[in-house]
């Protein structure tokens, strides 16, 4: 792509209105109407701008190169709607998320001019092939090394994001620099800093920050560009550590189980009364690299490198160096759990297959848990509710 | 000599069974002698660099299916799902959770432990699976990670230097999976003997091409799905064995004959519905599941199934045997991918194949227990039914759990969709006829 034209400055375009007079309360609910819109607002004010996005399947995606090549990352992670197009495109025994997502897009709701799915599982594999015979965007599928061990996996995926760059500069029609592209990590390194100082508040005084709210702030960071996404958690991290909220009698748990498809909103604030949700695998892809990607050197290689060798766990990534089970462990002892919800997606086969493995290393290493099936879908959380208040109490009166 | 008596018809179903038979006899031998036993998946099976070093190969997704067909899968399936697996996951994967639970014990014999798996990830549960033997014995599990094919072949196309990559990708990965065998059976890297190995598998896909090829005769030769099953599992078992190859040299032989003479594996091969099978068979009732298509004269022409389980043999490819190591990376790399576009953009293929083999039908058969090969079918369906004058049966079962086979649903359906090829039949004869009628009726006669 080298007769394209370089990425110039641009003016940023604003895709947020934050209602920042309003408080820390109104910026809060208006971060969570923003996730919740099925209409995607932030994208449709890109792309009234001129601008180009990217829609990319669960769970990650190395969005510093479509931030380089001036295109808008946007997470496709499905959603709450009633499906009217996108049910006679799939047989039986499939996941909700898979539906949804083809949805947004039959339905115009989420435009994009690229899409890319990753073969994360059997069923999204299938995604770009869909999504291709649907759709005139080109859509494509990522593969992101299974074989993290192998010494060429590096070399190979660096090769691969060079050859995805390419795909991304020819939508935007603009050259991304090795100066775009360290820049486009800054970015990210310190949107990494600030979604860790959240889940650092989750962990310490929980009672400030409920899951829910938690996972809004995640979310968000899917559908506005980083550089804004930066600009909110500035303001909201310290007033969250400065919040006016007492500490209640509630267990400490991790929620395992939300690495693709999500669950609903008011489930996660089900959950939120009773249970201080101190850690958890929700949209783990935005928060899949653990600490600052190196700008010196090449960029892309950096990149590559720290998709395998400084990330989080999941169970759609093959690495023997991360035993599941162990990692889980390692995330219950580092938050002070005292107990874990072992969820799954419904029809998730990864998720369901590592329950099983879960359940028994957390049998072995005597950590109480909770199993339970979810679907983004669910309106109704009463059973839930009801079988986790009998866990929590179990817990408390035990 | 009439040829229903030849002694070469049904050699191939005949001389399978027995292969077969002996293979899982070899794999209690295995089991009782402690010898080395790599686990290994049906696409990008590697075979050809277990046997270079002695290790036998076990495939567990023919196991499991055995059980299926054996009629004794619930009692695998019960005991995983007592375990903690779900109705929901692979059948294929708690049948063999559970034998492993039960120290190997199969209706065919006794399966050896593994000492090693190696894998690809032409499907993400192969992963999952690796995982749970990982867990249960602690050995190596190698991972050979092969790139797919990007996006639906035909809306691109991937450069020279894009293929060569995936190529050196692959090939370096081989040579690491060459360390983990030299370290396991504390034996060389016998090129030589690759080269003798890969040797017998040209012979063999040169074989198996040829049968397939030769399904476009009409009458078609064997059923794709019934027959062409048992192929399979004798193409993957014996992949790289000269008894192997030598069983699809007598087959292609055989359907030589049958195709000279016009023999059909339907009692009347005339009035044969010419279908297209896209997904995995009903192994719980495998034998009727046929049936049911048989019954009504339909003959499955070709089968996905044998081009994505076939490990790569139906690609007009053969190994270079200067180059094994290199070649052999080469193949790996075109099966695995060629197999994920036959599940995953097989749309396309599809539609060549019904022009090939002149089908009348595609029957859809998206399954429980596997996503890779289900997921898309709904939406391909859609596609070809847009691009082609073909009928379209669209049934979901599973090849594992009778649970949710239901026969009456199955035939009430199978049923209705030939009624409706029959019709259509009898439509264009009389269209035909009636087209011939009128233009003797208009030509001038002298």
């Amino acid at each position: 792509m080298t007769d394209l034209p370089e990425v110039r400055p641009r003016e940023p375009i604003r895709l947020l209105d934050i209602p920042f007079d309003g408080g820390l309360e109104a910026v809060l609910e208006y971060c969570r109407e923003i996730v919740e819109d099925p209409d995607f607002p932030t994208v449709r004010r890109w792309r009234e701008a001129g601008g180009k996005v990217l829609g990319h399947f669960q769970v990650y995606f190395p969005e510093e190169l479509a931030h380089a090549a001036g295109v808008l990352p946007v997470k496709v992670r499905g959603g709450q709607m009633e499906r009217e197009q996108a049910d006679s495109r799939f047989g039986s025994y499939l996941c909700s998320i898979l539906r949804s997502s083809l949805e947004l897009a039959l339905t115009g709701r989420l435009q994009v001019d690229m899409f890319v799915s990753h073969p994360i599982c059997d069923a999204a594999r299938n995604l770009a092939g869909i999504w291709g015979r649907n759709r005139p965007e080109p859509a494509q599928i990522l593969y992101l090394p299974q074989n993290p061990n192998s010494k060429f996996s590096g070399t190979w995926l660096t090769e691969e994001y060079r050859r995805v760059l390419g795909e991304l500069e020819a939508i935007s029609g603009k050259k991304a620099t090795d100066a775009d592209l360290r820049a486009a990590l800054d970015v990210f390194n310190e949107n990494r800093r600030w979604l860790r100082e959240l889940y650092a508040i989750k962990r310490s005084a929980p009672w400030l920050l409920p899951v829910d709210e938690a996972y809004v702030l995640v979310a968000l960071g899917g559908l506005v560009t980083r550089d804004e996404h930066n600009e909110l958690l500035r303001w909201l991290v310290p007033r969250i550590r400065e919040r006016a909220a007492r500490k209640q009698d509630k267990i400490r748990v991790v929620f395992e189980g939300g690495f693709c498809e999500q669950p609903p909103l008011d489930l996660l604030r089900a959950i939120s009364e009773f249970c201080y949700v101190v850690d958890d695998d929700l949209l783990i892809g935005l928060r899949w690299i653990l600490s600052d990607v190196p700008t010196a050197g090449d960029p892309v290689k950096n990149l590559a490198v720290a998709y395998l060798d400084d990330s989080s766990y999941s169970p759609v990534q093959h690495d023997l160096r991360k035993p599941k089970e162990e990692m889980l462990l390692k995330r219950i002892r580092g938050a002070d759990a005292q107990a874990c919800i072992v969820a799954a997606a419904k029809m998730c086969e990864p998720g369901l297959d590592e329950q099983v493995a879960y359940a028994h290393t957390l049998d072995d290493e005597g950590i109480p848990y909770f199993v339970t099936e979810f679907e983004e879908r669910m309106t109704s959380f009463d059973h839930l509710q009801i079988q986790l208040e009998t866990f929590v109490e179990n817990l408390l009166f035990a | 000599m009439n040829p229903i008596e030849n002694p070469i018809v049904g050699r191939g179903a005949r001389d399978g069974s027995t292969l077969f038979r002996n293979w899982f006899d070899q794999l209690t031998h295995v089991a009782e002698n402690g010898e080395h036993a790599g686990y290994v998946f049906v696409m990008g099976s590697l075979n050809e660099l277990l046997h270079t070093f002695g290790v036998h190969p076990v495939f567990p997704e023919i196991n499991s299916l055995q059980t299926a067909v054996r009629r004794v899968a619930d009692e695998y399936l019960n005991l995983a799902e007592d375990h903690g697996f779900s109705p929901d996951v692979c059948g294929y994967v708690k049948a063999d959770y559970a034998l492993q639970l039960r120290g190997g014990e199969h209706p065919m014999g006794r399966i050896p432990p593994p000492s090693i798996a190696v894998l690809t990830n032409a499907c993400n549960t192969y992963l999952k699976w690796a995982e749970i033997w990982e867990r249960m014995y602690h050995m190596p599990v190698v991972t050979v990670d092969v790139p797919g094919s990007r996006q639906a072949p035909g809306r691109y196309t991937p450069t020279a230097d894009d293929v060569a990559r995936d190529r050196r990708y692959v090939e370096f990965q081989l040579r690491e999976l060459i360390e983990h065998l030299e370290k396991l059976t504390g034996t060389a890297f016998d090129v030589d003997r690759l080269r003798e190995v890969l040797d017998v598998t040209n012979r063999m896909g040169r074989a198996w091409r040829r049968v397939l090829e030769l399904n476009r005769s009409r009458p078609a030769v064997f059923d794709a799905m019934m027959e062409g099953t048992i192929y399979l599992g004798v193409a993957n078992a014996l992949r790289g064995t000269e008894e192997g190859a030598r069983f699809f040299e007598d087959l292609a032989e055989e359907m030589e004959y049958k195709a000279r003479h016009g023999i059909s594996p339907l009692l009347d091969g005339r009035g044969e519905h010419r279908l297209i099978f896209v997904g995995v068979p009903c192994y719980p009732i495998f034998r009727r599941f046929y049936q049911l298509f048989s019954e009504w004269g339909g003959v499955f022409v070709s089968s996905t199934y044998t081009w994505f389980a076939s490990g790569g043999l139906n690609l007009d490819y053969e190994y270079d045997l200067s180059r094994p190591l290199e070649s052999l990376a080469e193949g790996v790399l075109l099966s695995v991918q060629r197999a994920g576009d036959s599940m995953l953009f097989h749309d396309r293929y599809l539609i060549e194949a019904i022009d090939e083999f002149g089908a009348d039908g595609v029957v859809y058969h998206p399954i429980k227990s596997c996503r890779t090969v289900s997921t898309g079918l709904a939406d391909s369906r859609r596609v070809v039914l847009e691009e082609r004058d073909v009928l379209c049966l669209y049934i979901e079962s599973d090849m594992m759990d009778k649970r949710v086979v239901s026969e009456a649903q199955l035939k009430n359906r199978i049923d209705a969709f030939f009624e409706g090829l029959d019709s259509r039949k009898i439509r264009m004869e009389k269209a035909a006829s009636a087209a011939a009628s009128a233009k003797s009726v208009s030509t001038p006669t002298a």
